[in-house]
């Protein structure tokens, strides 16, 4: 059931059907939570109802005394060996990273810090135990604002003080661009908290023969995880087997290090049982690490003609109560970003790092990106607004035209291709757009109620990550190379071993479509293999649009070695020289002669191995790893076409188009269906969702009820469209896929729902663009 | 405990159970029946549907014991002997799913909306849908999908290009 041949014998670039589908549609996934160890525990946690206090007694002998009870622990018990939970990007030498214990022992810093926990023969008992542990709380103030925190005599979430760190980045005089300015445009902007949601709850298995661990996860960095749960348990690297099921979906919110998974591995290890945890959603959305979070102090310095000439960020960033994988290294990802496809003289950055008493914030699709994009495409409307030229035209005067690649930017990257005239040009062809303002000013005249707002993002994004020196100039703990194997099985089927760790995107299909080429092998006679430590041994996992683009290259190097191993054994099965072997479809054939052997002939031989070169090794299986000399850049334009109820706040997406350019495409349903989810939760940013704390420091949107993600009412159906500029930087011409829709959609609707609202003196509605929010902004500008 | 007899995908089990024990829970933790996922502790993410005498249900907001004497079809219990349902073909080949786990409870959502409406509008699909949650597809693939298990089953053209 995968699909029809592909076109013109290739199969990079087929619209084939999913091989991951039949066990999803049909029931045989194997989630973590499917799981059932013989004698299996099960673990419930206790959480702290107080944003800030101190812990003053922990008592859990009472829990010990209930039915089905096995073990009760408090944050005390474990303090000698929970260690701390990592930190991998301290973004610079002053950087404050306080101690993370992964329980709670004498302070709690966010509502939903595990405070002890409970061990039992049933999930039930589990949970009904919980109330039976006694904690003693001294409540200290909750610390919730960045602005607040960052005053000197506040209150403090951690010793050292509120400011994690300070990061700065400069390029170009700064003052000069707005000495000389006639255009100033300045503005703040929320970026709200988000919970990234993936439909899989997240779970943990954990178990152990006395010796060795193996521990199960919903996570999306198997490899990863086992380093780093190596470093924090003190059980050896090898000692240490991590395995990522099939996984329910991520968006960044399972590439983290938890508390939950270290907590496991101490019990299995003092229990000598498995044991597993499964996190509700309500506890889900306490304890998973939140996205965004940044006010954004905004200047932009540009000439009477609406050039561009300087930038200023100033960014808070709210790290939450701790540091854990990457959370510092999210906001400075986009710093490098908030010039956008754009050309400036001068650009200033800041970004300091603020510690609240609420959940953490982490990585979360786009991951700092998302943030830097729409300041600038909410700027850019906001320039052509003053200058009262069209939002595209002022993009037109100022993006990098696409005879002007490869292109240093003002942020020092180097974008390697583009061509936003041929996105914007489609983009705008398909949406209709001289029609539809037309159809605005018209609503305009005649003082519609229901006004229309056109919106446009013309964004571009970094992908691939990531090139490993510039990770370690950005003080990043880790490279960012790729690794695959290519095994070639004795009966001529292949299986490839790669180290990116999918959880939706469709590996399986997409490696299978790119070894199918590479070695002439069918399509289905290929197996992807992935997500275990001890298959696949070496990766740097799934996150930040890098699997194809990184993981993708190491799988066609390593069909490249395989190949090369072969051409030695054909030549010598077929009495030539390797140089006259050439090699297609699958066949290896002397040049000039009509001899030949397919490689699953050579496969077989070399199994046999009774008949190969001297000093040549019999195996043909091949690993490589890879790593980018450069991010890659895909980039689109968007444009959204919005309707605004003015006298009940209400909007309704009318049209959506989003014309991307990912480079070349290995399967267009794949990049279509990740542009399709991307902007879905572009738009949730923009209209929807909103992570909501209490004056005390209680999350209020900790159910479904409260947290809204958009169902299927809620979206339009969206008009995607493609332009293809090849990437110049990997073989394939790959830029990645992952995030664009998300990073472009958000900007896109904001500036529609603004455009609406022109006429009555809006410049900016707060996201969530709630109907309430939109009534109140007309309300405060027209009363 | 109460002792309940319970049919599931065609099997009849007798069991013992609690009488606050979920049905999704009597379904993965004691008949081993996993296809049908959690995601949610609220009733609003739809991932544990399932038909009980028919008709659609929140597995995860119904008790064990009220499914006694009951007949439930998971999506394990979907493909016949001529092979997957019509429903889910379809969303193979819409590619109406990408992490897969809101995958179950979105199809068996899908069939019982065409109990009602065997050729339903886009419109008609989304709210139908409404109670089922997908974090991943964005849906334009899931309406796709259901119009095109509707047409296959009510054995007419299919309605959509691939
Ligand atoms: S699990 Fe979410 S509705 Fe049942
Ligand atoms: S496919 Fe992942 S939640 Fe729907």
């Amino acid at each position: 059931m995968t699909g029809e041949p592909a076109p013109g014998g290739h199969e990079v670039g087929a619209a084939r059907r999913r091989k991951e589908d039949a066990r999803l549609v049909t029931g045989r996934t194997q989630w973590t939570d499917n799981i059932q160890l013989p004698g299996m525990l099960h673990v419930a946690f206790l959480r702290s109802p107080m944003a800030h206090a101190r812990v003053t007694r922990v008592d859990v002998s009472a829990a010990l005394r209930r039915p089905g009870i096995v073990a009760a622990f408090s944050g005390a018990d474990l303090a000698a060996e929970q260690g701390s939970l990592p930190c991998a990007w301290p973004v610079n030498d002053g950087m404050v990273i306080p101690e993370h214990p992964p329980m709670a022992v004498d302070m709690v810093r966010y509502v939903g810090e595990a405070v002890a926990c409970v061990v039992s023969t049933d999930r039930y008992k589990a949970i009904d135990a919980l109330e039976a542990i006694e904690v003693d709380y001294d409540p200290l103030p909750a610390v919730l604002d960045m602005t607040e925190a960052l005053k000197e005599d506040g209150p403090k979430v951690h010793e050292a003080g509120n400011q994690a760190y300070v990061w700065k980045f400069a390029e170009g005089d700064i003052d000069a661009a707005f000495r000389e300015a006639p255009v100033v445009i300045e503005r703040t902007y929320v970026q709200q908290r988000l919970i990234p949601t993936a439909m899989e709850p997240r779970s943990v298995v954990a178990q152990t023969d006395g010796e060795s661990f193996t521990l199960h996860s919903a996570t999306q960095i198997p490899h990863i995880l086992r380093i780093m749960l190596a470093q924090v348990t003190g059980i050896p690297e090898h000692k240490l087997r991590v395995i990522a099921p099939d996984v329910g979906g991520g968006f960044g919110s399972k590439l983290q290090v938890t508390a939950e998974e270290v907590l496991l591995l101490l019990l299995t290890r003092r229990l000598g049982k498995p044991v597993k945890w499964t996190e509700s959603r309500s506890e889900g959305n306490l304890t998973v690490h939140h996205g965004r979070d940044q006010l954004q102090r905004l200047s932009l310095a540009a000439d009477a003609e609406g050039h561009v000439k300087g930038l200023r960020v100033d960014l808070l960033a709210d790290m939450g109560a701790y540091l854990m994988l990457v959370t510092p290294g999210i906001p400075i990802l986009g710093a490098f970003m908030y010039n956008g496809i754009y050309k400036m003289d001068a650009y200033d950055f800041t970004c300091t790092g603020v510690f609240t008493t609420k959940m953490p914030t982490d990585a979360y699709r786009g991951a700092g990106r998302p943030e830097a994009t729409f300041a600038i495409e909410r700027l850019m409307d906001e320039l052509a607004h003053e200058l009262s030229l069209d939002p595209i035209e002022v993009r037109r005067r100022n993006w990098i035209a696409h005879e002007e690649f490869p292109y240093t930017t003002i942020a020092n990257l180097t974008y390697d291709s583009g061509n936003y005239e041929a996105a914007t040009d489609r983009a705008l062809s398909l949406f209709g757009y001289d029609k539809l303002r037309a159809e605005q000013s018209d609503r305009r005249d005649r003082g519609d109620p229901v006004q229309l707002g056109i919106g446009v993002s013309t964004f571009t994004e970094m992908c691939g990550l990531a090139p490993s020196r510039v990770l370690g100039s950005l003080s990043y703990g880790a490279g960012g190379w790729e690794h695959a194997s290519v095994r070639m099985l004795p009966t001529g089927k292949v299986e490839v071993v790669t180290g990116s760790s999918p959880h939706g995107q469709g590996h399986e299909t997409a490696w299978s479509q790119i070894v199918a080429d590479a070695l002439g092998v069918p399509f289905d006679d290929i197996s992807v293999v992935h997500g275990d430590t001890a298959v696949s041994h070496k990766g740097m996992d799934t996150y930040g649009s890098r699997s194809l683009v990184v993981g993708g290259i190491a799988v066609l190097q390593a069909c490249d070695k395989v190949q090369e191993k072969a051409r030695h054994i054909a030549a010598h099965l077929l009495e030539a020289s390797p140089d006259d072997i050439e090699f297609t479809g699958g066949s290896f054939t002397v040049r000039g002669t009509g001899a030949g052997k397919t490689i699953q002939e050579i496969a077989l031989a070399t199994f046999a191995a009774h008949d190969l070169p001297d000093g040549v090794e019999a195996s043909l299986d091949s690993d490589a790893t890879y790593d980018p000399d450069n991010f890659s850049f895909p980039h689109g334009t968007h444009l959204c076409a919005i309707e605004v109820d003015t006298e009940t706040g209400a909007t309704r997406i009318r049209s959506y188009v989003a014309v991307d350019d990912v480079g070349k495409v290995v399967n267009p349903l794949i990049v279509e269906g990740q542009v399709h989810g991307g902007l879905a939760q572009g738009i949730a940013q923009a209209l929807f969702e909103e992570a909501v704390y209490d004056p005390e420091g209680n999350l209020l949107t900790t159910t479904m009820a409260d947290y809204l993600v958009p169902s299927a009412a809620d979206l339009p159906d969206f008009v995607t469209d493609r332009t293809e500029t090849a990437a110049t930087s990997n073989r394939l011409g790959v830029k990645g896929v992952g995030e664009a829709g998300t990073i472009a959609s958000t900007p896109a609707v904001v500036n529609a729902v603004v455009d609406a609202l022109r006429p009555y003196g809006v410049h900016d509605v707060r996201m969530p663009c709630t109907p309430e929010r939109v009534w109140r902004a007309i309300q405060e500008t027209t009363s | 405990m109460t002792r309940i007899t319970v049919t599931v995908d065609g099997v009849t089990y007798e069991e013992e159970v609690e009488p606050r024990l979920l049905l999704v829970h009597l379904l993965r933790e004691r008949l081993g029946k996993t296809g049908t996922p959690i995601g949610c502790d609220t009733s609003n993410c739809g991932a544990c549907t399932v038909m009980l005498d028919g008709t659609s249900v929140k597995s995860c907001s119904v008790l064990a014991v009220q499914a006694d004497e009951g007949d439930v079809l998971t999506v394990e219990g979907l493909a016949g002997g001529g092979g997957w349902h019509p429903m889910q073909r379809a969303f193979h080949e819409e590619h109406a799913l990408q992490c897969g786990y809101c995958t179950p409870g979105m199809i068996m959502a899908a069939i019982d909306l065409l109990k009602d409406d065997p050729d339903p509008s886009d419109e008609a699909i989304r709210h139908g849908l409404e109670g089922n949650l997908c974090r991943c597809t964005g849906y334009c693939n899931i309406v796709r999908a259901v119009r095109r298990g509707a047409a296959e089953m009510s054995g007419h053209q299919e309605v959509t290009a691939s």
